[in-house]
């Protein structure tokens, strides 16, 4: 127990150090907030990172902010360095640690040695029995874009078989492929979808593998969810498939074959939080939204998205907006057998049983094991 | 004279590759003057910089014998990840078993099974050179491969904590089970103490017993080993053994020290990284130490320079690679420079 006091006291006297520092300059002049991005992968993989960078440069365009970033930050003791190393050498009070396994031990270890820092973390794991206070929690509902995306696919599909390229079978991807199907079906019952999981959330080349046996199979529109979608996107326009985005805007990458795709938001998300602390208020713990609360977005629909297509997607997108849809309601059966929801019951999108998902719906052909 | 040669060859190999470096930052427009003074600054600069930079020194400490004790035989073994991955899992399960038992025997059950996992995954590659001729460079890094998917597989299966939804793990350690900082005044866990410990054991078993320089005649010429009658099969699996068997080590510090679990955080190069630093340090343990935390030092500056210099991530891994490529050239002079052969300078006067 004496060590600990030791190391408590010695940080309180670097701290206090730094600060002494300090003073002269933040008392001559109003420093500016300094906010640190801390990223996983490369910023520009055209996905999840890409979705938080593009968010970060929301903020580095407004007043009396400057940004720093930091990407390919693996989820070990790393991390704790580079939030450490924001704070001490670049004197950051607003941290966004975007990658989902930053949280737990990482942030929890380095969150209550710097109580006046912030930390903002993009998954909905903060709760306030466990964790601390200057700790939170934003995450966004994109099911509902890849339900949008589905409908798309369902209007664009000719084989009726679509694709979907996944990382792990984990809740929040059991949830995106559910919904895509079940968007699909939304045009058509007969449609089927075929998943396969790649096991890692980034590896190029099972998901080129993965994509291009989606497509033998004959599946002819495919989205994903992996961290960088960039390869299933370009192997599937390469094998004349339509494809479907996620995380960030692709079309860049298959104009003609780019029907929408199911979009992050995080520049509205950063820069209302980043104001909030500009104007001296303290974000809340806990925030998260979806479609209608601004977190998600859609792509711009694409060319060979057709009328009938659009009308349905605009209609469908315009009761979303209204709040209170429901993707998985009944009548629902897994692709078992077994009743997931029966007629008449609903899931709303903020569900907490839908954070447990384990099943494929009927209509999925894959398995979660 | 053999000796100043073997220090002062990699010292200039290290210097050459970082003006070989500075070249390229200039190219790039960059100064080399500013990069080498952030690194200084965020590697060893202050005692923040100290404490960011020794809180990576441990897995590369034992990623480093895992490639260095092979090496003394003459084996090149690249496949640490692998028993890293592996000892991790093993250390993460058999806690999750004896959560019950009292903090100091489980943490030693903990570092058995680490040990003991680590060491069969890289004996193997041992026993398959000798018995079946399987070269071991390939052998080592194909099972490293194997190995990160058999953990995948059972962290996602057999072993995962259903409650670990989004990010499927092993279930989380009891308190008790987790290994603390040393009592040094900065925030380092245990595994730097034990990692130099382990170096200094291993140089003692390489330099100062019979075991040793039986491995380093095996090394050296297999054929008069053998006619020596020197147990050359048992040497190389035990030996690779022990190397694996101090990856797992590795495993079972960054599961009970860091991560609380297992899962696939696990996997994050180090037993790659362990292959420069033994080579870095000739296959010297106890170079191993210096040479690791110069490495970690490289490591912990990565991202200060990526915020301030604009430069990308990979920077500090391109001069990594650059001081590897000078290495290795660097290898070709030994026993050809004049300067270190005395006994050519008469021949000279």
């Amino acid at each position: 127990m004496s060590f600990r006091l030791d190391r408590r006291s010695l940080l309180a006297s670097t701290a206090a150090m730094g600060a002494t520092a300090l003073l002269p300059g933040r008392a001559l002049a109003a420093d500016p907030l300094t906010v640190g991005f801390i990223y996983v992968g490369p910023k520009d993989d055209f996905g999840y990172n890409q979705a938080h960078a593009e968010g970060a440069a929301a903020v580095k365009a407004m007043a009396g902010v400057k940004v720093i970033e930091e990407e390919n930050v693996p989820e070990t003791v790393d991390v704790q360095s580079t939030m450490e190393s924001m704070i001490q050498f670049d004197g950051a009070t607003l941290l966004f640690p975007t990658s989902f396994g930053y949280f737990d031990p990482h942030i929890l270890e380095v969150a209550p040695k710097y109580p006046d820092i912030r930390f903002q973390h993009a998954a909905g794991l903060w709760s306030a029995d466990k964790h601390p206070m200057n700790v939170g929690s934003y995450f966004g509902y994109i099911g509902m874009g890849q339900f949008l995306n589905g409908i798309t696919a369902g209007h664009a599909t000719t084989s009726k078989k679509i694709g979907f390229v996944a990382a792990k079978p984990i809740p929040q991807v059991l949830l995106n492929i559910n919904s895509f199907l079940l968007g699909a079906r939304q045009v058509d019952p007969e449609i089927t979808c075929q998943v396969i999981f790649t096991g890692e959330w980034s590896l190029a080349v099972k998901e080129a593998e993965a994509t291009n046996a989606l497509a033998d199979q004959g599946c002819d529109v495919i989205t994903c969810h992996v961290d960088g979608p960039k390869v299933v996107m370009e192997t599937a326009a390469g094998r004349g498939a339509f494809v479907c985005g996620y995380h960030a805007n692709q079309s860049p990458l298959a104009p003609e074959k780019y029907l929408t795709g199911a979009e992050w938001n995080w520049a509205d998300v950063y820069t209302g939080m980043v104001q909030t602390v500009l104007d001296g208020g303290t974000i809340d713990n806990f925030v998260r939204g979806g479609l209608a609360d601004g977190f998600v977005k859609m792509s711009p629909l694409g060319p060979a998205v057709s009328d009938a297509a659009r009308a349905q997607f605009e209609a469908t997108r315009a009761e979303i907006m209204k709040g209170g849809y429901s993707v998985i309601k009944g009548p629902l059966k897994d692709n078992a057998g077994n009743v997931i929801a029966a007629e008449g019951q609903a899931f709303a999108e903020d569900d907490i049983a839908l954070e447990s998902m384990d099943y494929l719906v009927e209509g999925v052909i894959g398995s979660t094991s | 004279m053999p000796r100043l040669e073997a220090v002062i060859l990699p010292l200039a190999a290290l210097i050459a590759g970082l003006a070989v470096f500075s070249l390229f930052l200039i190219g790039l427009g960059k100064s080399p003057l500013t990069f080498f003074a952030l690194v200084y600054k965020a590697g060893f600069g202050t005692g923040f910089s100290w404490q960011n930079t020794l809180s990576r020194v441990a897995p590369l400490l034992f990623a480093g014998l895992c490639v260095a004790l092979p090496a003394r035989l003459g084996l090149v073994v690249i496949g640490g990840e692998g028993a890293i991955a592996l000892g991790g899992l093993a250390a993460a399960v058999t806690g999750v078993w004896c959560g019950a038992l009292p903090g100091a025997l489980g943490l030693m059950l903990m570092a058995s099974a680490a040990f003991c996992v680590g060491g069969a995954w890289i004996g193997t590659v041992g026993f398959l050179r000798i018995r079946r001729g399987v070269n071991e460079t390939i052998a080592s890094l194909l099972m490293s491969y194997i190995a990160i998917a058999l953990m995948n597989h059972l962290v996602e299966g057999a072993f995962r904590d259903p409650a670990s939804l989004n990010k499927p793990s092993t279930a989380p350690l009891p308190a008790a089970l987790r290994v603390g900082d040393m009592p040094i005044g900065i925030e380092v866990h245990w595994g730097l103490g034990i990692g130099v410990l382990c170096c200094v054991l291993c140089w003692v078993l390489l330099d100062r017993t019979t075991i040793g320089f039986a491995a380093r005649v095996a090394g050296d010429n297999i054929r008069a080993a053998q006619v020596q009658a020197l147990p050359v099969g048992r040497l190389i699996t035990g030996f690779t053994a022990l190397g694996g068997a101090m990856a797992g080590l590795a495993g079972y510090f960054e599961v009970t020290a860091i991560h609380g679990a297992a899962n696939a955080s696990l996997v994050a190069g180090y037993g790659f990284t362990g292959i420069l630093v033994a080579f870095l340090a000739r296959h010297n343990p106890l170079a191993i130490i210096p040479v690791a935390i110069l490495l970690a030092g490289f490591q912990a500056s990565s991202g200060l320079i990526q915020r301030r210099m604009d430069l990308p991530d990979a920077t500090i891994l391109v001069m990594q690679g650059i001081v590897f490529v000078t290495l290795l050239l660097s290898e070709t002079l030994y026993g050809r420079l004049r300067l270190f052969r005395p006994d050519r300078w008469e021949q000279r006067a």
